[in-house]
């Protein structure tokens, strides 16, 4: 059996070559997602086994299960969900442009660009008392924009002739080092208070989620997940460098603003809900990789998947293995993210 | 016969350092060209130039009659491809998903991959010998194999005129003749016109049917092999002594530079009485 099969509906129209292999890899982690999502879901003070789960998501389950898993339980696991996918969806994106298994939404400053808009928002709006003059609802549009305003800035800084990836690299560490150094004077001259939330923002979490967080975040994950598909055939050129790509006819320059804009909104938006989680971006796209291959088309829904259920593991673990104490799902990728880093530093050292 | 390629008036420099200056050059429809030069002479700048990788200062380049700058990018992929210098593959990349993204200046975002996709791809692997290859990552390939693949990418954008730049580089003597080999049989069965940068000169006159010699900044001569190559042309392209004789197997110009080495030649006609 081939390991390619062809698609082609309305008269050669519409085709499509599809790898047999990616296909079910991608299906068994979509099983594997929904499985992470059901046990996630029945996990917690009160258990709740998965089968009663699939009853209540399908509206038929216990009055009482039904209630906690609606109000208190599902709306942090879907906003871990779209988190993780939106942010590995970035990192793949940003990883293809660049050439760099290393790049990541941290790398080129642009979780910092939010975080520095979070604390800022915090002190700006704190009065006397250290309580907020401006509804907290605020803080995932501060965060948004700070991923936006950096993403820009970072890439007019790199503007020569034309946007080379390493020095999107380079001006991305730099900006990002700044950022890092606004965010702690602000959090040093700020009030005490105001640093602990701000910390907590920091690690990422999706603690306190609600619906309301779901109806903005889900609509917007879909929308730039299904461009980004869209996207992977321009991707899949970047990564032949902008020579073979300028030759086959694809206009780099233009396509890799827009494949950087598309990663920022990605990264704004998940940012905006759940805070700087650190290291999903980089390291599902890569497990991804290994899993599927190179192609893009296949890369980036695998790499969604792996994100999804890295960030909703790590919010389970936050949330049973020292309860009632909360641990922020920011502090476990972190805990397996930066070994695994070092592992890629370690293995591309001679590349 | 008609121009496959002519440049008018082409500058290009680098910040202050002029590389090309003002050069009019024609290139014939249905031969292989090839470039040659001392190394910094321009000659790798003149190629990208023409492939649009690189913007000249002033100047035309004319593709098929046209200028290239005004005709739309992918236009251009259909009728010229060009594989640079020393590509590199993402990690992982198989043989076939590298062939088939020559195919990206005929899709669309819904004709992803149509029967003539297929066919073409299907060709270029065949032409390239790669059948056997195709579900293998580049990678894993030998030097040899992956110009190979490279070159099948660029077979399969199904163009007239193909452009490399140094496509033996790094490659051992064997796999430099089968990459050559195969380029002039794409030229000789499907007349394609090949346009190369070489550094090899004896292979150059062996393969090329015109010759273009670079020196400051311009077109120091052009022709066939066997009327331009000498040893004042050497002298002044490349700044080195040589003798020219005959290849004993092709009869095209060999190139015998001077030098120091060990010199045998009285004891071998000694050996011989």
């Amino acid at each position: 059996m081939s390991r390619y099969r062809n698609f082609r509906l309305f008269k050669g129209k519409l085709s499509l070559l599809a790898d047999r292999k990616a296909a079910l890899i991608c299906l068994i982690l979509f099983v594997i997602t929904f499985a992470v999502f059901v046990i996630s879901t029945g996990s917690g003070e009160m258990k709740i086994d998965p089968l009663t789960v699939v009853k209540v998501l399908f509206g038929a389950g216990p009055e009482m299960e039904t209630l906690v898993i609606h109000s208190f339980r599902l709306p942090r696991i879907i906003v871990a969900l779209m988190v993780g996918i939106s942010l590995a969806v970035a990192g793949g994106i940003l990883q293809g442009m660049i050439r760099n298994p290393l790049a990541s939404p941290d790398v080129l400053g642009i979780t910092g660009g939010a975080a520095v808009c979070v604390v800022g928002f915090l002190s700006l709006f704190s009065d006397k008392n250290h309580s907020l003059t401006v509804s907290i609802a605020w803080l995932p549009l501060a965060a948004f924009i700070g991923a936006c305003a950096v993403g820009l800035l970072v890439y007019l800084l790199a503007w020569k002739n034309g946007v080379s990836p390493i020095r999107l690299v380079l001006i991305g560490i730099g900006i990002s080092a700044l950022m890092q150094a606004l965010t702690t004077l602000l959090m040093v001259t700020g009030p005490v208070y105001q640093a602990s939330q701000a910390n907590i923002w920091l690690t990422g979490t999706v603690y306190g989620s609600n619906w309301k967080n779901v109806s903005i975040l889900v609509p917007w994950a879909v929308i730039f997940f299904i461009i980004a598909i869209a996207a992977a055939k321009l991707l899949n050129l970047q990564e032949l460098g902008d020579d073979v790509a300028t030759g086959l006819g694809d206009k780099v320059q233009k396509h890799r603003f827009l494949l950087l804009i598309l990663s920022t909104a990605l990264i704004g938006i998940s940012v905006a809900f759940a805070g700087a989680i650190g290291f999903v971006g980089l390291m599902a796209p890569h497990m991804a990789r290994r899993l599927v291959g190179s192609s893009f088309g296949a890369l980036l829904p695998a790499s969604a998947l792996i994100g999804g259920i890295l960030v909703m593991l790590a919010d389970l673990v936050g949330r049973t293995l020292f309860s009632p104490l909360e641990v922020p799902a920011g502090v476990f990728n972190a805990g397996i993210g930066a070994p695994y880093f070092i592992y890629l530093l370690f293995k591309t050292r001679n590349a | 016969m008609p121009n496959a390629i002519e440049t008018k008036n082409l500058t290009i420099s680098y910040g202050d350092t002029l590389i090309i200056n003002e050069l009019d050059l024609k290139i014939p429809k249905g031969e292989i060209t090839v470039f040659i030069g001392a190394n910094g002479c321009g000659k790798s700048t003149l190629l990208r130039s023409i492939a649009r990788l690189l913007k000249p200062n002033s100047g035309t380049v004319l593709l098929e009659g046209k200028s290239i700058a005004k005709l739309s990018t992918k236009e251009v992929a259909k009728k010229m491809a060009i594989l640079p210098q020393s590509p590199s593959a993402p990690e992982g990349l198989t043989v076939m998903q590298l062939v088939k993204q020559g195919r990206y200046p005929y899709q669309s975002w819904l004709r992803q991959w149509s029967e003539e996709d297929e066919k073409k791809v299907n060709d270029a692997l065949k032409a390239t010998r790669l059948e056997e290859l195709k579900e293998r990552s580049v990678d894993s390939l030998s030097g040899g194999q992956r110009q190979r693949a490279w070159i099948a990418m660029t077979l399969a954008q199904d163009t007239d005129i193909l452009l490399l730049d140094e496509p033996t580089t790094y490659l051992d003597l064997t796999h430099q003749i089968e990459i050559l080999d195969l380029l002039f049989e794409l030229n000789e069965q499907n007349k394609r016109t090949v346009i190369m940068v070489l550094h090899d000169l004896n292979l150059a006159c062996r393969y090329a049917h015109n010759i273009v010699a670079i020196k400051d900044q311009k077109v120091y001569a052009q022709g066939k092999p066997e009327h331009v190559i000498n040893c004042s042309l050497v002298k002044n392209v490349f700044d080195m002594d040589c003798e020219v004789t005959m290849d004993p197997l092709f009869g095209t110009p060999l190139c015998i530079p001077y030098g120091k080495g060990r010199c045998i030649l009285s004891k071998v006609a000694a050996a011989h009485g």
